[in-house]
């Protein structure tokens, strides 16, 4: 049976058209494909890993950003509630003056209502001591023509007038 | 192949029994010319250059269509019964004397066209991978097709050899892969350019064994040829060993050569012998015919599937066992 002895032709050929192609494709084949999908399949790994990486910071950055929130949040609420305690501090201060200032110038009004009475008073006082003294000279000058009882209406008047003196007082 | 049985079963459906061992035989061996097909009795054939080198009258080349017919020509004919059946043989003093033989075959041809095929492929592949930026863009079409098969056999080639040499090794392995499954299919088609049965033919898988072998020992490190001449073993067996490691590097080459020829050839036998079930029962009547036809179809399509498999599977354990080989040569401490 010749299946079982190899022809010499075919071994020939064989080793002449296998050599040519293994040379072919080793130089110009294989390596050219196997290098590109190798330098694509490291940067796929670099991608997924650089993904990853990216990942992790936004992940980090997204609690920052929390934190920051959280933060200017306390912080708002601290400085709303600082602004109405200070605000209401000075509308209290601006009653309390208020306050303190009307009575001033209430007890103000009345020391002066009370320094007008007495000056009007004292007007008053002199004003009918000016007229009683003048109805009193013209009954003097009435009653000294007549003359009739001038000693005892003078000592009459001046006891009159001492006593409405210490009453007016 | 099965596409030629038709006419040679027409030729034999006379009186005479269907021959079918020469069927097979002239389907799974090679020949002068590339037979296609029989059109009305008359074949179809491509003739090939014989190209032989006589002891007596030196080189000849004439095309195989003159020695058609067990004509002869310059001296020459094929031999039709003996030692050299079918083999082309010289006439000297009244005996037929094989001459050099280096004539373009019907699988030298075949060897031509599949490596003629297997090196656009690649090299096509390469192409779109100079011409496009790889890590832009995915491969499409014929590069996207070749990519899977070449990093299979390219990652195969770092598990089995180690990240520091598997790249000098990986071509080779690359290329006998894809040699040996290109084969296969084509050997699988059984018209034109395919049909040859170049893997099962012990000439091819003997080569490529060869070159499994010579690269497992031109470069093996020292370990390797430690291991095999002076192994770790107790003294009793220190001259025995190495005996036995050189046999067993001898072998591992014959095993690869033979598990492929044979698994390949044994495809190409049951596919042909399914076909010519038909012919044997054209003669036993129309309902025999009938149903063994049916039978020899059915039990043919899956036997082609089977042989699919096959083809691919064979390819892959000869380039793994390489690898490995390989691997074991340059294993390090």
């Amino acid at each position: 049976m010749n299946l079982v002895t190899p022809d010499f032709g075919l071994l020939f050929w064989m080793v002449i058209i296998f050599g040519l192609l293994f040379f072919v494709l080793a130089r110009f084949g294989f390596p050219v494909i196997t290098s590109m999908v190798e330098k694509r399949s490291s940067l796929i790994d670099k991608s997924l890993a650089d993904a990853r990486e990216i990942d992790a910071m936004m992940a980090g950055m997204k609690a920052e950003h929390e934190k920051m929130l959280t933060d200017t949040r306390k912080e708002q609420a601290l400085i709303l509630k600082d602004a109405t305690d200070r605000g209401k501090a000075i509308v209290a201060e601006a009653r309390e003056a208020a306050s303190s200032e009307a009575g001033k110038i209430i007890a103000d009004a009345r020391a002066q209502i009370a320094a007008e009475k007495e000056s009007a008073l004292r007007d008053i006082r002199s004003e009918v001591a000016a007229l009683s003294v003048g109805v009193a000279e013209k009954i003097l000058r009435k009653e000294l023509s007549d003359d009739v009882s001038t000693d005892e209406f003078l000592a009459k008047m001046v006891e009159e007038a001492s006593s409405s003196d210490v009453r007016l007082s | 192949m099965a596409i030629l049985v038709p006419a040679r079963g027409a030729e034999a459906s006379g009186d005479e029994p269907v021959d079918i061992g020469g069927i097979i035989f002239s389907h799974i061996g090679d020949s002068y010319e590339w037979h296609i097909t029989d059109i009305g009795g008359h074949a179809i054939a491509i003739p090939l250059p014989v190209i032989v080198r006589s002891r007596t009258s030196g080189w000849h080349c004439f095309m195989s269509s003159r020695i058609g017919h067990g004509a002869s020509w310059e001296g020459f004919h094929v031999a039709s019964s003996g030692d050299n059946e079918g083999k082309l043989v010289e006439d000297v003093g009244g005996e037929e004397v094989r001459p050099l033989d280096i004539s373009i075959t019907k699988n030298v041809a075949s060897l031509m066209f599949s490596s003629l095929l297997l090196a656009l492929l690649v090299l096509l592949t390469a192409r779109w991978y100079r011409l496009h930026d790889s890590s832009r863009e995915a491969p499409r079409g014929l590069a996207a097709a070749m990519e899977p098969l070449i990093m299979m056999i390219h990652n195969m080639a770092r598990e089995n050899i180690g990240e520091d040499d598997y790249r000098k090794y990986s071509p080779y392995l690359c290329t006998a892969f894809l040699f040996i499954l290109l084969n296969n299919f084509l050997g699988i088609i059984p018209i034109f350019p395919g049909g040859a049965n170049l893997t099962g033919n012990i000439a091819v898988t003997m080569v490529l064994a060869i070159c499994t072998f010579l690269a497992v020992n031109l470069f093996g490190n020292k370990h390797y040829y430690k291991e095999i001449f002076l192994p770790d073993v107790p003294g009793f067996l220190k001259p025995i060993m190495p005996v036995i490691e050189v046999f067993s590097a001898i072998v591992k080459p014959i095993s690869l050569t033979i598990r492929l020829f044979a698994n390949m050839l044994a495809g190409h036998i049951m596919i042909l012998a399914m076909v010519c079930i038909i012919f044997i029962m054209a003669k036993y009547g129309p309902v025999l015919f009938g149903s063994m036809t049916a039978v020899s179809v059915l039990f043919g399509l899956f036997l082609d599937l089977l042989e699919c498999l096959v083809a691919f599977i064979q390819a892959y354990v000869f380039t793994m066992l390489s690898s490995i080989y390989i691997g074991l040569s340059r294993q390090k401490e």
